[in-house]
């Protein structure tokens, strides 16, 4: 059975003015900043203060924008929430251990223990929503949100629903951007973010945030795209076998690399792991229109969910906006937008969405 | 889509056991592994027993063939020994043509390590070749690091959904066959104490001091343990000619919805998940032969797990036993470490006895079994599985015929 | 007593997190849990370490907290009568 949906609903909370609009990247924020902050609605809509007072701001924002999604796509109850980040929620996992060193394991609060676990927006939203079906959450590194996608598949697949609530949600702190700044993540200089595909060194620019959609297993009149596949490649072997992979993944779906009209890459500005975006640029991809996207949400984890954004509302709205084409435009009409991204060389992934 | 999901490997390490037949013998002989901490320093160390692992760092990566001065985790390594027993039974190979993967689940993750270093790690004028370890925080490293060891990459994940981790990691790896995006998966879980995970547990104030009574009406909490459990699961076509220890017949996985922490108290999410797995298996309750409860001990899951228990299966309820008297209470491993108990059941023809059990819960029509039982035919087991967050699910093993 | 309330006041606002509530709005013999200010079995843990911490009284069962907690006003009469 073909394992594909609709991308019914969307909405995404990240460093630019992305929430609750529908301007599609036409105002963009430029910034030579360490890492990219999300610009954060006022939760007060979203959340009665009961409920907010033990949050931390990844729950907040993971709430807002699945509410705003689920809106946006017109239901009320998802049939599964899936949900996936590689980090959970930092703040309070920072904030339960430096209270545990600090006090030597005495006089310990439970509340930011029991929000440290990492399905923990998945929960709350189930609670919010009095939701008892399926709930999953997945936290593997460049994966965590791709591993939702192929689950959400699999089940309206299955029959087993027919709309289904996924995010990425993964939030940047300033002491795990010092932790990682020790081992070469990011730039050592600073870089201004419309400048990031240029950086000829090392590392990249930290970022944050929290992207939700609603796929459906039905077609709806005012749907952003359907997702035809998902594939994940770990520690593939070379370009050679990078190009053999995404081959066989069009072919199942009748494609060639020319049918593709545009490809979004993960550019992030790191020169040890944005070669492979140029040589797919230049060779298999070479009839494509390019464009990217981690200039705008930072590298994080989860970033290809902002990536996903991006490519649904790129063939909703017809355009490539100018903040994230690369060199001239190819394409006439935008059929079928492929994404290619990987998180630290190792795991890299490819998704398919069409026009419906 | 092929229907049936073939077990042809078990890998086990806990309190109780370095393998699967070291365990074997622990649950044959009660034989329990919660004890006073021997290794892992902490303030609480006299305090609570816990299901610790008999092994230092040093001999867990001495374990697993790896030189002295290797920078992983408790978590990776635990995790490591377990899938390697399963894979070896199971006789896979990365060369052999069939695609495989890896689905692997946790909570503590690099904690354990992260913990220790996390002040050095924000110190700029300390530096050292300890910083490797930065990489291994993440839940996701763990599960790469059993990947590359064993060399199986065609698709790797992780799950972290508290207690209910690794039952969930068996179901997504079934599915996978079933959709046929994969011919064979290696499932389960690790986790590895940590003083984070003791902390945590004693500022919700749910451990018991002394071991564990699951279903018992003077029950005062669970013992927190240790350690990792993982299955071979393969298609029909993939296992053709080989040993099927056992079959995964059924799944489900719900949500209680109820409290962040809490069960509901009709144990609402715990029985649409068992409601789900008789629904895929195509079983009744009155198929069942044994129960491997998740029975933790504490007040709340045992009253929330026993009534839906109860309604499920009418108040006739088939022998049922809770074996973290005997591990410790897994967390993320629990659902894998059990599903390897379920196995061993099925293959021996045997019930674990639930440990310490002594007064009947005044709530519930039905109390776990004592003893170990030899004398009846186990042709399926139900294992249930519930973490924080209301994440419920629960498993439903068979006999291969 | 009052004084005594009073300070219990800010320091349940704070541990708790009620940001939008001020002391006024807690009223002494008004109930915390369920009505009231609607607090819940994570906020009863919170309680116990609040008066191991700040009033070196320390509770072995969380089941006691019911009593305890009742309102402000038994509380206070708890930490009047344990304090060491």
């Amino acid at each position: 059975m073909e394992m594909e949906a609709y991308i019914k609903g969307t909405s995404v909370i990240s460093a630019q003015p992305t929430f609750n609009t529908t301007d599609f990247l036409t105002e963009i924020v430029e910034t030579d900043a360490k890492y990219l902050n999300c610009i954060e609605p006022s939760y007060k809509e979203f959340l009665n203060p009961i409920m907010a007072r033990r949050m931390a701001r990844i729950i907040k924002m993971s709430i807002a924008a699945s509410t705003t999604c689920m809106k946006d796509a017109g239901i009320e109850q998802p049939d599964a929430i899936i949900t996936g980040t590689a980090l959970g929620c930092l703040e309070d996992t920072e904030k339960f251990l430096l209270a545990i060193i600090e006090n030597d394991e005495q006089f310990l609060t439970p509340t930011s223990f029991i929000q440290s676990t990492h399905n923990t927006v998945g929960a709350q939203i189930a609670l919010q929503l009095k939701c008892m079906n399926y709930n999953f959450t997945y936290v593997h590194k460049g994966f965590s949100f791709e591993s939702t996608l192929i689950d959400a598949l699999m089940l309206i697949a299955e029959g087993e629903a027919k709309n289904i609530l996924v995010g990425a949600h993964d939030e940047m702190r300033d002491k795990y951007y010092r932790v990682c700044d020790r081992i070469g993540y990011w730039k050592k200089e600073a870089v201004s973010t419309m400048q990031l595909i240029n950086s000829a060194s090392s590392g990249s620019i930290a970022g944050e945030g929290a992207s939700f959609f609603v796929l459906a297993a039905e077609k709806g009149a005012n749907d952003y795209a359907k997702l035809r596949g998902v594939r994940t490649f770990y520690k593939p072997e070379s370009e050679t076998d990078i190009e053999n992979k995404l081959t066989t993944f069009l072919a199942e779906k009748k494609l060639k690399p020319e049918d593709i009209d545009v490809v979004v890459y993960g550019f992030n500005g790191d020169n040890r792991f944005d070669p492979i975006y140029h040589k797919l640029k230049n060779n298999f991809f070479k009839n494509s229109s390019s464009a990217y996207f981690k200039h705008l949400c930072g590298e994080y984890q989860t970033a290809a969910g902002f990536g996903m954004w991006t490519a649904a509302n790129i063939i909703k709205t017809q355009t490539v906006p100018a903040a994230i084409l690369i060199d001239q435009a190819k394409h006439k009409a935008i059929k079928n937008v492929l994404i290619y991204n990987t998180f630290l060389g190792t795991d890299h992934s490819a998704y398919l969405l069409s026009a419906c | 889509m092929s229907s049936k999901i073939y077990i042809t490997g078990l890998g086990i390490i806990s309190a109780i056991g370095n393998n699967v037949a070291e365990s074997l013998d622990a649950l044959s002989n009660s034989r329990s592994g919660v004890h006073k901490l021997r290794h892992l320093r902490t303030r609480h160390q006299d305090t609570i027993p816990v299901g610790e692992i008999d092994l230092s760092d040093a001999q867990l990566i001495e374990r697993c063939g790896l030189p002295p001065d290797f920078k992983t985790t408790r978590t990776a390594l635990l995790g490591l020994l377990a899938a390697r027993e399963a894979a070896t039974q199971a006789a896979i190979s990365p060369r052999d043509g069939l695609r495989t993967g890896i689905i692997s689940a946790t909570s503590v993750g690099g904690m354990g390590t992260t913990e220790n270093l996390w002040l050095d790690y924000l110190n700029p004028e300390k530096s050292g070749d300890w910083l490797k370890y930065i990489e291994t925080h993440e839940c996701g490293d763990s599960t790469e690091f059993i990947a590359d060891e064993l060399g199986f990459k065609d698709y790797v994940s992780t799950i972290s959904t508290a207690c209910s981790s690794s039952a969930n990691s068996i179901m997504y790896g079934a599915r996978l066959i079933k959709h046929g995006l994969l011919d064979r998966v290696i499932v389960g879980g690790t986790d590895a104490l940590s003083r984070f995970t003791i902390n945590g547990f004693m500022t919700l104030m749910i451990l018991d001091t002394q071991n564990c009574k699951p279903f018992d009406a003077e029950r005062k909490g669970l013992n927190l343990g240790e350690g990792a459990g993982f299955l071979v699961i393969e298609s029909e076509q993939a296992a053709k000619n080989k040993k099927v220890l056992a079959e995964l017949s059924g799944y489900g996985n719900a949500n209680d919805a109820y409290h962040q922490t809490a069960s509901s108290p009709e144990g609402a999410g715990a029985y649409l998940a068992m409601e789900k797995a008789f629904k895929i298996s195509g079983l009744k309750p009155t198929d069942i032969d044994y129960i491997n409860a998740h029975g933790t001990g504490t007040a709340i899951n045992d009253l929330s797990e026993g009534t839906a228990l109860e309604r499920m299966f009418n108040k006739k309820l088939p022998p049922i036993s809770s074996t973290k008297p005997f591990t410790g209470h897994t967390l993320a491993a629990c659902g894998g470490i059990e599903a390897v108990f379920a196995v061993l059941a099925i293959q021996n023809n045997m019930v674990f006895p639930s440990l310490n059990y002594v007064n009947p819960m005044p709530e519930l029509s039905f109390a776990p079994t004592t003893e170990i039982q030899k004398d009846k035919v186990i042709d399926h087991v139900l294992s249930n599985s519930f973490g924080f967050g209301g994440n419920t699910s629960a498993l439903i093993f068979s006999r291969h015929n | 007593m009052n004084e005594l309330i009073d300070q219990l006041k800010g320091e349940i606002i704070e541990q708790l997190n009620l940001e939008d509530i001020k002391k006024e709005d807690i009223k002494n013999d008004a109930p915390l849990f369920g009505e009231g200010l609607g607090l819940d079995s994570i906020d009863a843990l919170e309680l116990i370490v609040l008066l191991e911490k700040n009033y070196g009284i320390k509770i072995a069962n969380p089941a006691d907290g019911k009593k305890i907690f009742q309102s402000v006003g038994t509380m206070a009469q708890f930490i009047q009568d344990n304090k060491k």
